[in-house]
C-alpha cells in the first residue's frame, strides 16, 4: 500500500479574498500536506480556518493564488474537469432542487455521472435503504426535514463510487440521530467500497472517528496526525471536578473559563466540570480557583487537544478571530425584579395541528424564573413549532400558553414586549451596520431619543461590537453576538434562542454560553433549542420532544438516568430516549 | 462514447429544467397567461384608430354656405358632429372630455367667402395629441370635400377647371386597422418576454439557492447547462408563437401573407437570441432581482420602444435610430411585420436570421463564460 | 397622547430602517435612479407619433407643368421628402416593400389633359400600411395638400382652417407622453419595492424577528408603505424635472396639486404592491406577480391609446386601474392646469383602491404568516 500515490498533494497553497473592508486577506496561507488514499481524513478548525476554501479548491471550484494542488494525480490548474469527473463533492449547503422529488434529484445526479441503468437500480435501492428515504421518493426535496435533506444530499453524491469523496461539514444543523445515521452511511460505504473520504467538521467526535486529522486555523495548518497522536498533546492536563453541593456546574465552569491563565477550557458535564489545565500552570492557584472541590484526572479526548492547540495559537497571535467572551464580568441586564417565584412560562395541553398533521400534541411544562430551559429533539420533532408558539409567532390550536404572566392567546403584543428572540439563521438586516440594526430594534421596542441611543451604545460596548461594521460581513461568531444584542436590547424577561450555536466552532460556543450563564445569573429566563447535546449540560432543565410528544422533562441528570445510560454522554442518552419512545410507539401501534 | 454521455447529461438537465419550470406557477403564469392577456388586450383593447369621434359644431352663422362647408363632417365615418348652441357650451363639453374637437363657423362666414377668404376655426384637445393630429387630418379632409363635390355636380369653378382626386391605396393594411400591425409586433414582444425576462431568473436563482456548487463538481460541461436552460423555454416560446398566430388569424383576422415556415424560422431565431440574452444577464448578475431589472431595461423596454413596434422609427432622432439598430428586436420586428402583412421576402428573412445567428453566437460565448464552473 | 407618540416613534424607526435598507442595498440602488432616467429619455426621444419625415417615391408619367406643381406643393410642406423617381410601375413594389419609401405617388400620363378638360384627374397614392397609424397620418397630409391645390386651381376662395390646439399648441406627442410618465414610471418601481418589502424579509428570515417585536401589523404596514411612497414620489420628481428642464414642456398647473395627486396615486400603487407582498411566498413570485399585473395596468391606462377606443367591458375595468386616474390626473394638472375641483373625481377610485388593498395586506400579514 505504501507505494500507492497520495490522493491529494498540496504544496504551498494559498488563496486570497477581498475582505469586507476591501483589503485582501489570506483565506489559505501557504499550506502543504498530502493525503493518503483509502483513508478517512478530517479537516477540523474554527470558523474562518479555511476549511471550506480548501475543499472548494480541491473540487476545482476556486483557483489557487499560489502553490500547487494535485488531486488523484491530476494538476487542478491543468484539467479541473477530469478531477470533477472522478470525485464526488458535497458542499456545506447541498444544492438540492427543492421543487424536484427525492427520486428526481437522485436520477438527475445519476444521469450526470453516467450511471448505467442496471447498476443504478441496485445502487438506488441500497442508498434509499441506508438513508431511510425509500418511503419518501415522491416527496419534493423542499418538504423534507433538515436531517433528511442532508441524507439525500449525501445519497446524491454517492450515486456512483467516486475515486475521492469530499464532504464539507456534512452534519451542520443536523440532530444527533440524523448525524449518527449519516456517519453510519459513510462508514458502510467506506467499508464496502474502500473509498477515500475527506471530511471537514466542527464536531470533534466525528474527527475522532477519522484515520487522519488536520487541524487548521486562520488558513494555516496547526497540527496533523492520527487522533491518538493528537490526543497525546493533552495528556496529563485533563481533569474533571465536582462542584460543591448546591452550586450548579455551570457556575463553577464560568469561574474557570474566566481564568484563562490556568484553565485552557472547561465544560459542564453530568453535574461535573471537565477541564484542561494550561501546561505548567500554577497548581496552587488552580486549587484556590476550585475552592478545594474534588478534582480527578480523566482520559484526554481529541477535543481537549484541539482546544489546547487553539489556545496556544491564539496566544501567539494577538487579536485572533476567537476573542474573549463578552460580558465575562458584568451582567448585561439589570437585575429583574421578579414578581414572585411563579413560573414565567406555563404551557398546558398545548396542541398545534397543520391540517391533519399534529405537529405538537398535548404538551405541558413550566419554566421558572431565571432558569435555563433546553428544548431538544430531532429535526421535525415539533420543537420549532413549540418554540414559535412560545414566541407568539404561531397561534396554538388549543391549550393554554402563558408567557411572562400574559396569556398568549389573548394578548400577544403585550407578551412580545417582554421577550427577546434570537432566530436560528442570522436574521438581522445584513446590509445595515451594527448600529443601524440595533437602533432600529430599539425603536421597534419603543425606546426613544436619548434613552435609545444610550442603551444601544451600552449594549454595543457590552458585546464588544464595532458599531460601523456591516452586519452581513461579520464573522459568524460576531453575527451571533449581534443577534443576541438585538434580542437583549429591551431588557426582556425571557430570551428565546433557536439553535443559536448551529455551525459555530467550539471556541465561539464557549464564549456564547458564558454570556448565557451571565444572563441567567442576572435573572433572565432563557429558553434554548440546540442540536449539541453537550450544551444540554448548561441547562437547568431540559425537555426532549419527538413526533410532537414530550418524551422527557427534568434536569440533565434526571433525563440521563431515565434513559438508563448513566455512563455515556448526553448524546447517547438522547438517542436512547428517542429510540425507546419510537420503539414503544411502534409496538403500541402494532398492539392496537 | 463522449457523445453518448453528452446526450444523457443534456437530457437529464433538460428534464430537470422542464420539471422546475412546470412546477413554478408564477413562472408559468408569466410565460403562458400573460401572452394571452397581451394578445387579447392588443387585439381588442388597444386601438389608435379614431372612430366616431365626437366633434362639437358651433354654427355662429347659419347661412347655406356655412352649412355646406361643414356638411362633410356629418358624412365622415370617423366623426360624429354634436351641434351646440354656443362656444361656452362647447368648451365645457371639451373640458369634460365629452367632445374631442370643436369646429366653429364664424358669424360672417358667408361674407368672408364672398370676399374670397373664409376661415373656419378648429380647436383640438392637445392632451391626447395622437388623436388630435388624426382628427385634424379628418376634419380638414371633411371640410375640403365640398369643393370636389361641387366639381362632381358640375358647379365647379368659374372656368370649369377639373380637380385632382386622390386614389388612395394602402398596401398590406388596406383598412388601416392598427391591430394588424400591433398583433404581429406582439410576437416580437412576447418572444422577448418569455426569452429574456423569464430566463434572466434562471442562473441567478441557482446561484442564490446554492445549487450550482454541487452541480459544478460533476462531469457536466458549461455548454450543457446553458443549452438545457434554453430548451424548455424554447417550447414555451413556440406555444406562445402558435397562440399568437392562431389569435391573429381567427380572432383578429389579421392576414398571414408570408409562409408559416419563414415565420417559424425567424421567430425561433429571435427567441434564441432573447433566451441567451436573459441567461447572460442572469449569469453576470447572479442575483434574481438585479437580473430581472436588467432584463427589463435591456430587452423588454427597447423591444417596446425602439424596435418600431408602436413608434415608427422614421420619426425618431438619428441618435435614437442608431441605438435602435443595435437592438435585436428591431431587426426581428421588421421581418415579422412584413411576413404577416406583406408576404415572404426570403432575402429579408434570411438576412434577419443571419443577424440573429450572429447575436446568438456572441451571447452563447458570453454566457458560456459566466457558467465556467468557478465560484470566484 | 403618550401612547400615540410612542406608536408613531415605532413606525418612524421602521420607516428609517426601510429607507436605509433600500439605499444601502446595491441591487435596490440600481433601480432607484437609473431606470427612471433612462426610460424618461427613451420615452422623450423615441415615443413619438409625430410624422416629420415621409420619404416618398414618384412615378410621374405626365411630366407636365400641372404635375410638377402638384409635386412642388408636396415637397413644399417640408414633411414629404422625395426618395426616388421611378420609371415604371414595377418599381413601386420594390421601394414600398423594402421600406425605403412610405408612399408612392403615381401621376398618370393623361393627368394634364384631364385637368385641362375639366375632368377629374386621379392621382394614385400607395401607402406602406405596415404601420397603419403612420400611413393614416401621411394620407391626411396628402389629402390636405391636394385640397389646397384644387382650390387654388379653381380660383375658389380657400377655406382656411384656423387650428388651435388647447394644452399642446403644436400637437407634439412628447407633450402627451412625458407628463403621463411622471405617474407611469414610478409605478413599476414603487409597486415592486412594496411587493418585495415583505417577501424579501420573509425569504431572509428577518420577518420573524420583526414579528416578535411589539409592532402591530398596522404599524408594520405603515412603516413599509411610507418609504415606498416616498421613493415613488422621488422618482416622479426625477421624471418631472427632466420633463420640465430637459424637454422644456411647460407646466401650467399647481405643483402642490400635482404632488397631492401623485401621493394619492402612489399610495394606491403601494397598496397593490403590499397585497402582492403578503400573498407571494418568495421574492421571485413577488417579482413575477408584479410584472404580470403591471403590463395590463399600463396598457389599459390610456397612456398610449385612448380609453374611449377600448371595448365597453375594458372601459369599465379600467376604473379599478389606479394608473388610469394617475395618468389623467397628472396630464390634466400639468398640461391643462386643472384645479382641485376638476380632478376631484380622479381621487375617488385611487382612494377606494388604497382603502381596499392596505387593510387587506395588513390582514394578510397576520393571517397568512400566523
Amino acid at each position: 500500500m505504501s507505494d500507492t500515490p497520495p490522493s491529494v498533494v498540496i504544496e504551498g497553497l494559498s488563496k486570497r479574498f477581498d475582505g469586507p473592508d476591501g483589503k485582501p486577506f489570506e483565506a489559505i496561507g501557504g499550506i502543504s500536506l498530502s493525503i493518503r488514499p483509502g483513508t478517512l481524513t478530517a479537516f477540523v478548525g474554527p470558523d474562518g480556518a479555511g476549511k471550506t476554501t480548501l475543499m472548494r479548491m480541491m473540487a476545482g471550484l476556486l483557483r489557487p493564488d499560489g502553490g500547487r494542488l494535485q488531486v488523484l494525480g491530476i494538476d487542478l490548474s491543468v484539467d479541473p474537469q477530469e478531477v470533477q469527473n472522478r470525485i464526488s463533492y458535497m458542499p456545506q449547503r447541498f444544492g438540492l432542487y427543492e421543487d424536484l422529488s427525492v427520486q428526481e434529484n437522485l436520477d438527475l445526479y445519476a444521469d450526470l455521472h453516467g450511471v448505467a441503468a442496471d447498476v443504478r437500480k441496485e445502487r438506488f435501492a441500497r442508498l434509499l435503504a441506508m438513508t431511510d428515504l425509500a418511503r419518501f421518493t415522491g416527496r419534493p426535496a423542499g418538504k423534507l426535514s433538515g436531517g433528511m435533506k442532508q441524507k439525500l444530499g449525501l445519497a446524491c453524491t454517492l450515486v456512483r463510487v467516486p475515486d475521492l469523496l469530499l464532504l464539507d461539514e456534512p452534519s451542520v444543523g443536523v440532530d444527533p440521530l440524523s448525524r449518527r445515521d449519516l456517519w453510519e452511511i459513510i462508514d458502510q460505504i467506506i467499508a464496502a467500497e474502500g473509498l477515500s473520504v475527506i471530511v471537514s467538521t466542527a464536531y470533534m467526535d466525528e474527527a475522532e472517528h477519522c484515520g487522519h486529522v488536520f487541524v487548521l486555523n486562520q488558513g494555516k495548518l496547526l497540527a496533523e496526525g492520527s487522533p491518538a497522536e493528537l490526543r497525546d498533546r493533552a495528556k496529563g492536563l485533563t481533569h474533571v471536578v465536582t462542584p460543591e453541593p448546591g452550586v450548579p456546574a455551570r457556575d463553577l465552569q464560568a469561574r474557570m473559563i474566566d481564568a484563562p491563565d490556568l484553565v485552557a477550557d472547561a465544560v459542564p458535564s453530568g453535574g461535573q466540570v471537565r477541564f484542561i489545565c494550561q501546561p505548567g500552570c500554577d497548581t496552587a492557584a488552580l486549587k484556590s480557583l476550585l475552592h478545594g472541590c474534588d478534582c480527578q484526572p480523566r482520559k484526554e479526548e481529541l477535543e481537549d487537544a484541539f482546544m489546547l492547540l487553539l489556545h496556544q495559537n491564539k496566544g501567539s497571535e494577538e487579536g485572533g478571530a476567537a476573542s474573549p467572551p463578552p460580558l465575562a464580568s458584568e451582567a448585561p441586564v439589570t437585575e429583574i425584579n421578579g414578581n414572585g417565584d411563579g413560573p414565567v412560562i406555563a404551557v398546558r395541553d398545548l396542541v398545534r395541528r397543520f391540517g391533519d398533521f399534529t405537529a405538537v400534541a398535548n404538551t405541558s411544562f413550566e419554566v421558572k424564573r431565571g432558569e435555563i430551559f433546553g428544548l431538544l429533539g430531532p429535526n421535525g420533532a415539533g420543537k420549532t413549532t413549540t418554540f414559535r408558539m412560545l414566541c407568539g409567532l404561531l397561534p396554538a390550536t388549543s391549550g393554554e400558553l402563558q408567557v411572562a404572566g400574559v396569556n398568549l392567546r389573548k394578548a400577544r403584543a403585550a407578551a412580545r414586549a417582554r421577550i427577546g428572540y434570537v432566530a436560528q439563521k442570522f436574521s438581522l438586516y445584513s446590509n445595515l451596520s451594527v448600529y443601524e440594526n440595533l437602533d432600529f430594534f430599539g425603536g421597534a421596542y419603543g425606546l426613544r431619543g436619548k434613552a435609545r441611543q444610550d442603551r444601544v451604545n451600552e449594549i454595543i460596548r457590552q458585546f464588544d461590537l464595532d458599531p460601523d461594521a456591516q452586519s452581513g460581513n461579520l464573522p459568524l461568531g460576531y453575527k451571533q453576538r449581534l443577534a443576541m444584542a438585538a434580542g437583549l436590547l429591551h431588557e426582556p424577561e425571557i430570551l428565546f434562542l433557536d439553535e443559536p450555536t448551529s455551525g459555530i466552532d467550539p471556541l465561539a460556543r464557549r464564549a456564547f454560553w458564558r454570556t448565557i450563564t451571565a444572563l441567567s445569573q442576572a435573572g433572565v429566563t432563557v429558553v434554548v433549542t440546540t442540536h449539541f447535546m453537550e450544551e444540554a449540560e448548561y441547562c437547568d432543565r431540559i425537555a426532549i420532544q419527538d413526533a410532537g410528544r414530550l418524551l422527557a422533562l427534568g434536569t440533565p441528570r434526571e433525563v440521563r438516568e431515565r434513559s438508563g445510560i448513566t455512563e455515556g454522554n448526553m448524546n447517547e442518552a438522547f438517542i436512547a430516549i428517542v429510540e425507546q419512545a419510537r420503539a414503544a410507539g411502534t409496538n403500541g401501534r402494532e398492539a392496537a | 462514447m463522449s457523445g453518448a454521455a453528452f446526450k444523457i447529461r443534456l437530457a437529464a438537465l433538460v428534464r430537470k429544467e422542464a420539471r422546475q419550470m412546470l412546477r413554478d406557477r408564477a413562472n408559468l403564469l408569466v410565460g403562458l397567461l400573460l401572452p394571452v392577456v397581451l394578445i387579447l388586450l392588443f387585439g381588442y383593447g388597444l386601438s389608435f384608430d379614431v372612430k366616431n369621434a365626437p366633434v362639437a359644431l358651433v354654427m355662429d352663422s347659419n347661412s347655406a354656405a356655412a352649412r355646406e362647408a361643414v356638411s362633410g363632417i356629418g358624412g365622415s365615418r370617423y366623426l360624429v358632429p354634436v351641434r351646440v348652441g354656443s362656444m361656452a357650451q362647447a368648451e365645457t363639453l371639451m373640458r369634460a372630455g365629452k367632445v374631442d374637437a370643436i369646429v366653429r363657423v364664424p358669424i360672417d362666414f358667408a361674407e368672408q367667402q364672398a370676399r374670397g377668404h373664409a376661415q373656419i376655426q378648429l380647436i383640438l384637445n392637445g392632451i391626447d395629441s395622437t388623436t388630435a393630429t388624426t382628427l385634424e387630418a379628418y376634419i380638414g379632409g371633411a371640410l375640403g370635400t365640398v369643393a370636389l363635390r361641387r366639381i362632381d355636380r358640375g358647379t365647379g369653378g368659374a372656368d370649369g377647371a377639373g380637380g385632382v382626386s386622390v386614389v388612395q391605396r394602402t398596401w398590406f393594411n388596406e383598412a388601416g386597422i392598427s391591430a394588424w400591425y400591433l398583433v404581429p409586433g406582439l410576437v416580437a414582444l412576447i418572444m422577448t418576454l418569455v426569452g429574456a425576462f423569464l430566463t434572466s431568473l434562471l442562473i441567478a436563482r441557482e446561484w442564490e439557492r446554492g445549487t450550482l456548487e454541487a452541480l459544478f463538481v460533476t462531469p457536466v460541461r458549461p455548454l450543457e447547462l446553458v443549452l438545457a436552460k434554453v430548451a424548455p423555454y424554447l417550447v414555451i416560446g413556440l406555444i406562445d408563437l402558435v397562440m399568437c398566430i392562431v389569435a391573429a388569424r381567427i380572432l383578429f383576422e389579421v392576414p398571414i401573407r408570408g409562409s408559416l415556415l419563414a415565420i417559424l424560422l425567424s421567430s425561433m431565431a429571435y427567441l434564441i437570441v432573447s433566451l441567451l440574452l436573459g441567461l447572460f444577464i442572469s449569469g453576470v448578475t447572479r442575483n434574481q432581482f438585479a437580473a430581472s431589472q436588467m432584463a427589463l431595461l435591456t430587452s423588454f423596454m427597447p423591444a417596446m420602444m425602439l424596435s418600431g413596434f408602436v413608434f415608427d422609427l422614421r420619426n425618431v432622432p438619428l441618435a435614437v435610430k442608431v441605438v435602435s439598430q443595435i437592438v435585436p428586436a428591431t431587426h426581428f420586428m421588421g421581418v415579422i411585420k412584413s411576413l404577416f402583412l406583406a408576404g415572404t421576402d426570403w432575402g429579408m428573412v434570411l438576412r434577419g436570421c443571419a443577424i440573429m445567428m450572429g447575436y446568438s453566437l456572441v451571447l452563447l460565448a458570453l454566457t458560456w463564460r459566466t457558467v465556467r464552473k468557478k465560484l470566484d | 397622547m403618550d401612547h400615540l407618540i410612542s406608536t408613531l416613534a415605532q413606525i418612524l424607526a421602521l420607516c428609517r430602517k426601510e429607507i436605509l435598507a433600500i439605499v444601502k442595498d446595491p441591487a435596490n440602488r440600481v433601480i432607484l435612479i437609473g431606470p427612471a432616467l433612462i426610460q424618461t429619455m427613451l420615452f422623450g426621444y423615441a415615443a413619438t407619433f409625430d410624422l416629420k419625415h415621409v420619404p416618398y417615391a414618384v412615378f410621374d408619367q405626365s411630366h407636365s407643368a400641372a404635375s410638377t406643381e402638384l409635386l412642388a406643393r408636396l415637397d413644399g410642406t417640408g414633411i414629404f421628402e422625395r426618395e426616388a423617381t421611378l420609371t415604371s410601375t414595377a418599381q413601386i413594389a420594390g421601394v414600398i416593400e423594402g421600406g425605403s419609401a412610405l408612399m408612392a405617388v403615381t401621376i398618370p400620363a393623361d393627368f394634364a389633359t384631364r385637368l385641362a378638360d375639366g375632368r377629374q384627374a386621379p392621382v394614385q397614392v400607395i401607402f406602406d400600411g405596415r404601420n397603419s397609424t403612420t400611413a393614416g397620418a401621411a394620407a391626411g397630409y396628402v389629402n390636405s395638400v391636394v385640397t389646397g391645390y384644387n382650390r387654388a386651381r379653381e380660383g375658389l376662395p380657400p377655406i382656411t382652417v384656423v387650428r388651435r390646439a388647447w394644452f399642446n399648441p403644436n400637437l407634439d406627442s412628447r407633450w402627451q407622453i412625458l407628463p403621463a410618465m411622471i405617474a407611469t414610471l414610478s409605478m413599476l418601481q414603487t409597486m415592486l419595492l412594496a411587493a418585495l418589502s415583505v417577501a424579501r424579509e420573509r425569504e431572509q428570515g428577518t420577518f420573524d424577528q420583526l414579528l416578535v417585536t411589539p409592532l402591530t401589523p398596522l404599524q408594520i404596514l405603515i412603516g413599509k408603505a411610507v418609504p415606498s411612497v416616498l421613493v415613488g414620489i422621488m422618482q416622479s420628481t426625477i421624471v418631472l424635472l427632466i420633463t420640465l428642464f430637459w424637454f422644456q414642456i411647460p407646466m401650467t398647473g399647481s405643483p402642490w396639486l400635482l404632488y397631492l395627486g401623485l401621493a394619492g396615486f402612489t399610495g394606491a400603487s403601494v397598496g397593490i404592491g403590499m397585497s402582492i407582498s403578503a400573498l407571494a411566498l418568495n421574492m421571485q413570485q413577488a417579482m413575477l406577480y408584479t410584472f404580470l399585473l403591471i403590463m395590463p395596468l399600463t396598457l389599459l391606462s390610456g397612456l398610449v391609446t385612448p380609453i374611449r377606443n377600448m371595448p365597453e367591458v375594458l372601459q369599465i375595468l379600467t376604473h379599478a386601474n389606479p394608473l388610469r386616474f394617475g395618468v389623467d390626473l397628472v396630464r390634466r394638472v400639468y398640461l391643462e392646469g386643472a384645479g382641485l375641483s376638476d380632478i376631484a373625481f380622479d381621487f375617488l377610485p385611487l382612494f377606494v383602491v388604497a382603502s381596499i388593498t392596505m387593510p387587506l395586506s395588513a390582514w394578510l400579514f397576520r393571517n397568512r404568516l400566523a
